[in-house]
């Protein structure tokens, strides 16, 4: 048993495609690969001379998932390399809309990926045959989420009504007025989710990770902020380039990301909420004390507490944004081409999300870079594989396959998003 | 709910994609139990890990054929599978990754990777009709959650799906959108592009870009000398049929002609 191959030929219960091979030799962990097979798509190939309105509706395209965290990023880039800023009540209803997917994929996450690991569930569906009402208050979550972003944006899947300089018409609103019943039985669901989550058995595993996120003055982040980090980074977003660079590996179609200079880094709730707890509000910090939660969280497993956490925010600040709504005047701050370079990074379901895009002077795309959170990620996922895995070598191949699984699973990878698959290998030789 | 094995065992598949569509089954929230007891869910990654070995009574196909262990893998499920449906442009019509048919795909993979050589990909982006039987294909970018139920419905009932093939235009009217194009002079495809999304865009105040794909028979030709008028210039019309369903006939050949 000193010798293994453990492989997982199929990575279920995330989005895209991917794989995993852990090679153990002499009783030790050698190597963890996390396998991206997803077919590449080029979508930064044929953004290449399109027109600067295009990429909100090209992008949302990447992942089915967060196509809000895609088209924000995008008009954020866009509108830096514009000279055109966007504040008010549009700036607030783009925060709306980031609650509503962050509601549906953190719904879809805590429930239906992550929580049938803790629970020795194959899925969801399997779940829900001995815990219906369960699985019923994550799906209810998940639909409040939903129908926030397809009334704001048109529709839940790749929304119409995102635009670069905000959106093509803004609700009214008593629209908006009629989510307020369905957000404020989410927030009680979200609640409850936090101590149902916390009773979960949690292997005892920490790792000093570099978390990375954006920090604001005064919000939790979605949009707006500056590129912090737990070991001192504090840099413009525009600064990402030079602190930042990816990596093209064989095994991956994912380019890997990692600090200039070396260093893998962790994005995502863990490290959103370890930098900017103190920007949640009261709610939200106190569930996340009464589940044993610090200011600090440094175990990956516990990301799914995390994440329930960050259900009870989404939704109180979507109840806060509605409640402190004005119409605006136009539904859009105009957007005049010129030539120029726009960096923008927002804090996408599963981590911060990189675009970048240099317009010609007639604002025809030059060149875009895009990089999704679990391209950087996924560095720090394969060492999370070799440095825990070592404790479990007397598992079962099933046994600790899934445990593989489940710890690729900690970070919500979105493969397509990464454009590119898992399955799981181990090899005991 | 019936036991495992005197139910329709359903199979859910991906190629390249972004997953959206798969998505949408997820998004029922209010069917979806009621559906995972209908049928015996046998193979769907993205909710489980259990795997039920085939043949399955309906397979329901996401995304484009884009490698050559794709374009294999399609034939071996097509093989398992009693009927087989797509869902979405990218496996109806190749989707937007379908755009390097029109350029040259080593350039595309240097743009976007340090190592082309790690890199193995098709020069095309092809729909799974081009590769085998499809009994159906259900439209959109992403396809509409309510025409997936449907479509679901009738395929275990052994009906035919009411999907209807008009235009976006006629849902424009059954929802009492005012015309965009007519009255505000904003360029839309909605007179060419097949229903189903339910005329969501002309309904937040902007033009249809398409994302269903053309309709039964358009009238292509009344369409562009209506752009024109608009003052709508070749690039951009070009562009405007060139997203997520370029791949598709007559949106291929229209975004070719004008310069896409």
């Amino acid at each position: 048993m000193a010798d293994r191959t453990i492989k997982v030929a199929q990575l279920a219960r995330v989005e895209g495609e991917g794989a995993l091979k852990i090679t153990i030799r002499d009783g030790a962990v050698k190597q963890a690969e996390l396998n991206i097979f997803e077919p590449p798509r080029f979508f930064e190939a044929f953004l290449r001379g399109r027109a600067f309105t295009e990429p909100p509706d090209i992008c949302a395209r990447i992942c089915g998932i967060c196509p809000v965290a895609y088209q924000m990023s995008a008009v954020h880039a866009l509108e830096a390399a514009l000279g055109v800023t966007v504040d008010g009540p549009l700036r607030a209803l783009r925060r709306l809309i980031y609650c509503g997917e962050w509601i549906e994929s953190h719904g879809l996450h805590v429930y239906m990926l992550h929580a049938p690991d803790f629970l020795g569930y194959q899925g969801a569906i399997e779940l829900a045959r001995d815990h219906a009402d369960i699985v019923q208050r994550g799906l209810d979550m998940k639909k409040a989420g939903n129908a926030i972003v397809a009334l704001v944006g048109g529709r839940e899947v790749h929304p119409v009504n995102i635009k670069v300089g905000g959106f093509y018409r803004a609700p009214r609103r008593r629209e908006l007025q009629g989510l307020v019943d369905q957000l404020e039985r989410g927030r009680d669901a979200a609640l409850a989710t936090v101590r149902w989550v916390a009773g979960f058995d949690f292997p005892d595993c920490e790792r000093d990770y570099e978390f990375v996120a954006l920090r604001h003055p005064a919000e939790y982040p979605f949009n707006e902020g500056r590129l912090v980090s737990s070991r001192g980074l504090d840099l413009a977003i525009a600064d990402y380039p030079q602190h930042f660079q990816e990596l093209h590996v064989a095994h991956s179609t994912a380019l890997h990301s990692q600090r200039a200079g070396g260093g893998h880094y962790f994005l995502g709730p863990m490290a959103r909420y370890s930098l900017n707890f103190d920007r949640l509000p009261a709610l939200a910090q106190d569930a996340a004390k009464a589940a044993g939660l610090g200011p600090v969280c440094r175990n990956p497993y516990r990301s799914i507490v995390v994440r329930a956490v960050e259900l009870v925010f989404a939704f109180d600040e979507a109840l806060r944004l509605i409640a402190d709504y004005v119409e605006p005047d136009q539904p859009a701050v105009p957007c005049e081409p010129r030539a120029g370079t726009g960096h923008g990074a927002t804090e996408a379901p599963r981590g911060m999300l990189y675009h970048r895009y240099r317009l010609a002077a007639d604002g025809t795309i030059e060149d875009a870079v895009i990089i999704p959170p679990t391209s950087q990620n996924q560095p720090t996922i394969e060492d999370d594989l070799k440095s825990f895995i070592g404790g479990w070598l007397d598992m079962s191949d099933e046994a600790l396959r899934w445990r593989c699984e489940q710890t690729v699973r900690n970070y919500d990878p979105c493969i397509s998003c990464a454009t590119h698959y898992l399955r799981l290998d181990i090899d005991r030789a | 709910m019936a036991e495992t094995g005197t139910r329709p065992k359903l199979a859910v598949w991906k190629f390249a994609s972004c997953d959206g569509c798969q998505l949408s089954l997820l998004d029922c929230e209010d069917e979806l139990l009621a559906v995972a007891g209908a049928v015996e869910i046998a193979y769907f990654l993205e909710a489980t890990r259990a795997e039920v070995a085939g043949p399955y009574d309906l397979s329901l196909v996401e995304g484009s054929i884009t490698t050559a262990h794709d374009a294999a893998r399609i034939k071996a499920i097509r093989q398992a599978s009693k009927r087989l449906i797509t869902i979405g442009a990218c496996a109806t019509a190749g989707g937007i990754q379908a755009l390097r048919n029109f350029a040259d795909v080593r350039d595309f993979i240097s743009i976007v990777y340090a190592r082309p050589d790690y890199i193995e990909t098709l020069a095309t982006s092809t729909a799974i009709a081009e590769h085998v039987k499809v009994d159906f294909e259900l439209r959109g970018c992403p396809v509409n959650k309510h025409q997936l139920l449907e479509v679901l419905a009738a395929f275990l009932r052994g009906r035919q799906p009411a999907t209807p093939g008009h235009s976006v235009c006629v849902e424009c009217k059954q929802r009492g959108n005012v015309c965009v194009m007519v009255a505000h002079g904003t360029p839309c495809l909605g007179p060419v592009t097949h229903a189903g999304c339910g005329a969501i865009c002309p309904a937040y105040d902007r033009g249809c870009y398409g994302c269903f794909g053309p309709m039964e028979s358009p009238n292509m030709a009344a369409l562009n000398h209506w752009l024109a008028r608009l003052g709508v210039d070749q690039p951009t019309i070009a562009r405007l049929y060139g997203t997520f369903n370029v791949n598709a006939e007559p949106f291929r050949a229209e975004s070719q002609r004008h310069g896409g």
